[in-house]
């Protein structure tokens, strides 16, 4: 996980051209997660999001990662995970035709008139309130992780009490195999 | 009646059993107590070593020696971790090992119990695939899984580490034939269209060379690769691992190349308009400065590791694929190449920058190990520690045959060469095996003469004792204006009197004129383990020497005058 210090929302948009996104389908082995984040560790790529969750296939995972580092090792590091034993195959999605979605929740604080702001942004963005109490709301945002990084970037830093986001999820289009 | 549970660690051994495990490495502790017991009954013999970390490398060696592979057991804790050493030496060589790692109870895992480590947690980084058993159910698969895994494709290291009440408790699952490792795949033929490349490429080079690794010793394609050289009519180098592979006594070998090769090794490699590398990884040892590694030449890669196109060198064609079998498809595409301008060319070079060493001033171990290949080249394994002697020992002990060969070079271990002789030794129990090792590189695993001892086995351990660490007084003495700093060895026992004290046979070399007769006799002496000590000059060099980090064309043949610069290349 990122050890970086926090950057603001219009950083993070300027760091995002340098994402990669990394799709692993692994066996549901112990330890599979350590391996496969240890070849990034080894290679000085930084994990900015992980999503783990059980793929179609019983007994496997699906593993996708957003990291950034050196471009030009990208290619090698996907053959060094590919080749432990427990990863099925990885595929580097940075540039392929593909669906990609992200959720984020959105906790603001908000109290008297700021409200009316904040669920104007919230409707713009087709956010849902999924909690509602007298100085603040939780706002459900899904969509790509640019139009997530828009709207926090909206919110007075102040305003926002938590962000937790998913991490991206992407899935390629057609029949074509993630 | 009532029928006898068999329990995990019989299940366990009977596993090992239906693998061919002839022998298993080992030494015992509370974890493993219930394999121990099980291996009373078995037909594998047990080999009860002084140190975990010789247990590695005996393992290690009996791999190489025989291509089959090599079985430790441990205990937890300490025990486990005392391998680790050994599974990195393996894992960077490819050797195919499985180390058995007892392991506290289930129950008590992550609770800091008495002898407990994280042993999987800790060895992540040093092995091919590892397991931690939770469920007696899981030692069938688990054992099949492990053995196909280290021996298979790019060969290495693989632990399981087994809880005590997993070994005690009861197993009544099956022994597994089919495997399921829907992520593992071994590459063996290689794409056509690539190796049609690659003919073309080779045939119409005007200076091709061959460039012989690890993995052409694994797969065994020396063969192959002499019957290659013979048609194109061009050159063969080989890396420190790849010796042996392809006969170095074979008109067209130049040798080994790389930061200590031989000078015409090097210039050949610099000067070739085509290279191919078979199982071999463009290590830096072998490049010296990447950028100007091979200027303007076509490199090929012959490799069963797709992940090593790429990681140093990317390469002009790629092949993946076993080494021989890619040869055996690559050779019928091959016709001879204009190369004879380039072979006069080469043999220039090995006349004109021979391997040389001074012949007076004392007992050189260069004229130790150049008689050594005399005495012992042909029918015997030569290991190695790593150091000076090492590259000395690979540089005047010509290996003829695979397998013959045995060093540990991606790791670069101490303490390697003796144990891993004792591993070759018990594989290859009608062959002659010589560990030639430095006097600091003995020291870390010297209490494995205890081992070969009770064994009676015939292994011989040269010792070229010249009461320095010498390798890093080298670069002290070349680059670091000879500040000497933590490199004497004041302090050394007698070599003789600690064989002795161990019962073996021991001999010492002090002048020259002791070397022929003292080696004929040890070669010969079978009664036994013996060791062989060579009073070697304190100070001397191993040349050639391509500094670290440099290009090859900055190769020095004898020491220079001035100082120099201190390299810019790692270790």
């Amino acid at each position: 996980m990122s050890s970086a210090q926090p950057t603001s929302p219009k950083q993070e948009i300027a760091a995002n051209k340098n994402l990669h996104t990394i799709s692993l389908l692994v066996r549901d082995a112990p330890g599979v997660l350590v391996r496969v984040a240890m070849v990034f560790s080894r290679r000085g790529y930084n994990i900015e999001s992980l999503v783990v969750s059980p793929a179609a296939k019983r007994g496997f995972s699906r593993m996708t990662v957003t990291c950034s580092g050196d471009p030009s090792i990208l290619e090698q590091m996907i053959k060094q995970l590919a080749k432990l034993v427990d990863v099925v195959h990885a595929t580097d999605h940075t540039t392929s035709d593909r669906f990609e979605t992200e959720i984020a929740l959105i906790k603001v604080r908000c109290e008297g008139n700021e409200r009316r702001d904040v669920l104007e942004i919230a409707e713009h963005f087709n956010a849902k309130v999924v909690d509602y109490s007298p100085e603040s709301v939780i706002l459900r945002v899904y969509g790509g992780s640019e139009k997530l990084d828009a709207m926090t970037a909206l919110f007075d830093e102040n305003a926002i009490v938590e962000l937790v986001r998913s991490g991206k999820i992407v899935m390629t289009r057609a029949l074509e195999i993630t | 009646m009532e029928k006898r549970v068999t329990t995990g660690a019989e299940k366990l051994i009977q596993c090992l059993e239906r693998e061919g495990v002839e022998y298993i490495f080992g030494y015992s502790g509370g974890a493993a107590m219930p394999i121990f017991d099980a291996l009373v009954d078995s037909d594998i013999e047990l080999i009860l070593v002084r140190h975990e970390q010789g247990a590695t490398h005996m393992a290690d060696g009996y791999a190489r020696a025989t291509g089959k592979p090599g079985v430790v057991l441990v205990t937890s804790g300490p025990g486990a971790t005392n391998t680790v050493t050994g599974l990195l030496t393996s894992q960077m060589d490819s050797v195919p090992i499985i180390v058995l790692t007892g392991q506290t109870i289930t129950s008590m895992l992550g609770k800091d119990g008495f002898q407990e480590a994280d042993v999987t947690g800790i060895t992540y980084a040093v092995v091919k695939h590892s397991y931690l058993i939770k469920d007696a159910s899981e030692i069938p698969r688990a054992t099949r899984e492990a053995f196909h895994i280290a021996t298979t494709g790019r060969p290495g290291a693989v632990l399981i580490d087994l809880p005590k009440d997993v070994t005690q408790g009861p197993c009544d699952a099956p022994f597994v034939e089919d495997l399921d490792l829907p992520g593992y795949t071994v590459p063996t033929h290689g794409d056509p269209d690539a190796i049609r490349q690659a003919a073309e490429a080779l045939t119409s080079a005007r200076r091709p060379i061959l460039y012989v690794g690890q993995g052409a010793v694994i797969s065994g394609a020396g063969k192959a690769v002499i019957r290659l050289a013979e048609k194109l009519k061009a050159p063969i180098v080989n890396t420190l691992l790849g010796k042996g592979a392809a006969d170095e006594t074979h008109p067209l070998h130049l040798g080994m190349l790389g930061m200590h090769g031989t000078a015409y090794a090097n210039k050949a490699v610099d000067a070739c308009d085509c290279i191919m590398a078979i199982g071999a990884r463009w290590d830096d040892r072998v490049t010296g400065k990447l950028d100007e590694f091979c200027l303007g030449a076509t490199k090929i890669h012959i490799d069963i590791d797709p992940s090593e196109f790429g990681k140093m060198v990317t390469p002009d064609v790629a092949i993946e694929g076993d080494a021989r079998l890619v040869l055996e498809e690559l050779i019928p595409q091959i016709s001879a190449a204009d190369t004879d301008e380039w072979l006069s060319q080469c043999e220039g070079w090995r006349k004109r920058y021979p391997l040389k060493y001074a012949k007076q001033g004392g007992l050189r171990a260069q004229h130790v190990l150049d008689r050594l290949n005399e005495v012992a080249t042909g029918d015997a394994i030569i290991t190695t520690d790593v150091g000076q002697h090492q590259m000395w020992a690979a540089q005047f002990c010509k290996t003829t045959t695979n397998r013959h060969w045995i060093s540990s070079g991606g790791a670069g271990t101490m303490g390697f060469g003796w144990p891993a002789a004792i591993g070759a030794q018990l594989g290859c129990p009608e062959k002659k095996v010589w560990a030639v090792v430095g006097d600091g590189g003995f020291q870390m695993t010297q209490m494995e003469l205890a081992t070969a001892a009770i064994h009676s086995l015939p292994a011989k351990c040269l010792i070229i004792n010249n009461n320095f660490l010498g390798m890093v007084r080298q670069w002290q003495e070349l680059f670091f204006e000879n500040r000497l700093s933590g490199v004497d060895l004041v302090g050394n026992p007698d070599f003789v009197k600690l064989a002795q004290a161990y019962g073996i046979k021991a001999f010492r070399i002090r002048r020259p004129s002791d070397v022929d007769r003292i080696l004929a006799e040890a070669h010969e002496y079978n009664e036994g383990p013996c060791v062989v000590v060579a009073e070697v000059v304190q100070e001397d060099n191993v040349f050639p020497m391509i500094p670290s980090g440099a290009p090859l064309s900055d190769m020095i043949v004898e020491k220079p005058k001035e100082q120099m610069a201190k390299p810019v290349g790692s270790t």
